[in-house]
């Protein structure tokens, strides 16, 4: 590794400020919030009128089963359904 | 700063068998590394930003099962946060939204995000109230006062431990010395 002066090791480690509390918590609850989505598409699987009344409004289906429709999760959805998954 | 215990590849492994508190650990500890990738080499805005580091993080457990090589989960998430942003850039400058970001800017401000990386492993190699004075002041840039009323330690010594934990990095660092086992660390 370079020997770097102790200005320099400073402006690096200014570099890695943490992330914002809230966008780590959301991330770190990943794992149940995606069981609610394989039960969601389990259904959809299933049923295909759900599946119909499902791709027509993701975000009310995720907000109906308790998740806060964050773009992210409605696009995990989204690629779920998608023909050929 | 948590105590790091499992390498990336031991992190992963447990991450893929369900285990949610390990999820939780990944999560911690690359979330500063995809925070400085979509913040300080793409500058996207606060609001985009966010949707990009929660896109990192779906697509990365969605995709935990595919990675081909566990111990190489950090150059994949750097990659995955790098491809998300220019997508993100790409988009927001066909819909008129966002000036194009300076050419090669990324480029230099992603090699020492890299950089700082390997900095933030020489600080594992330090004790625990340096790591933690070092990063409340540079990485979380809080104020003599406040770190004195944390830690609590006198207001008037303050900056000369930071002073002396930050000749103790250099000082480890130069001797070559690196953190173990091989875990990337709170990234």
């Amino acid at each position: 590794m370079t020997l770097r002066s102790e200005l320099e090791l400073a402006e690096l480690l200014e570099l890695l400020p943490p992330a914002p509390e809230a966008w780590v918590r959301s991330a770190q609850e990943l794992p149940p919030v995606h069981r609610r989505l394989d039960d969601l598409v389990a259904h959809a699987l299933a049923d295909d009128e759900y599946r119909r009344q499902l791709t027509a409004d993701l975000e009310a289906a995720l907000a109906e089963a308790g998740v806060v429709p964050e773009r992210s999760l409605v696009q995990a959805l989204r690629r779920r359904l998608a023909p050929g998954d | 700063m948590p105590l790091v215990t499992d390498s990336d590849a031991e992190l992963v492994a447990r991450c893929r068998s369900g285990d949610d508190e390990a999820w939780r650990e990944l999560v911690a500890r690359f979330s500063r590394y995809v925070y400085a990738i979509v913040i300080q080499a793409y500058r996207l805005p606060a609001a985009d930003a966010e949707d990009v580091f929660q896109e990192v993080f779906a697509r990365t457990y969605e995709r935990l099962e595919d990675l081909r090589d566990d111990a190489s989960i950090r150059p994949w998430i750097g990659q995955l946060t790098r491809r998300l942003c220019v997508d993100h850039l790409r988009s927001r400058k066909r819909e008129g939204e966002l000036e194009p970001i300076e050419q090669g800017a990324p480029d230099a401000t992603l090699a020492r995000i890299e950089e700082a990386l390997s900095i933030r492993e020489g600080l594992k190699l330090l004790s625990a109230e340096c790591q933690e004075i070092l990063d409340r002041f540079f990485s979380r840039d809080e104020s003599y006062e406040t770190i004195s009323g944390a830690l609590g330690i006198p207001g008037g010594t303050v900056a000369s431990r930071i002073s002396r934990c930050l000749a103790k990095l250099r000082e480890q660092l130069a001797e070559g010395r690196t953190a173990s086992p091989a875990p990337s660390g709170e990234a």
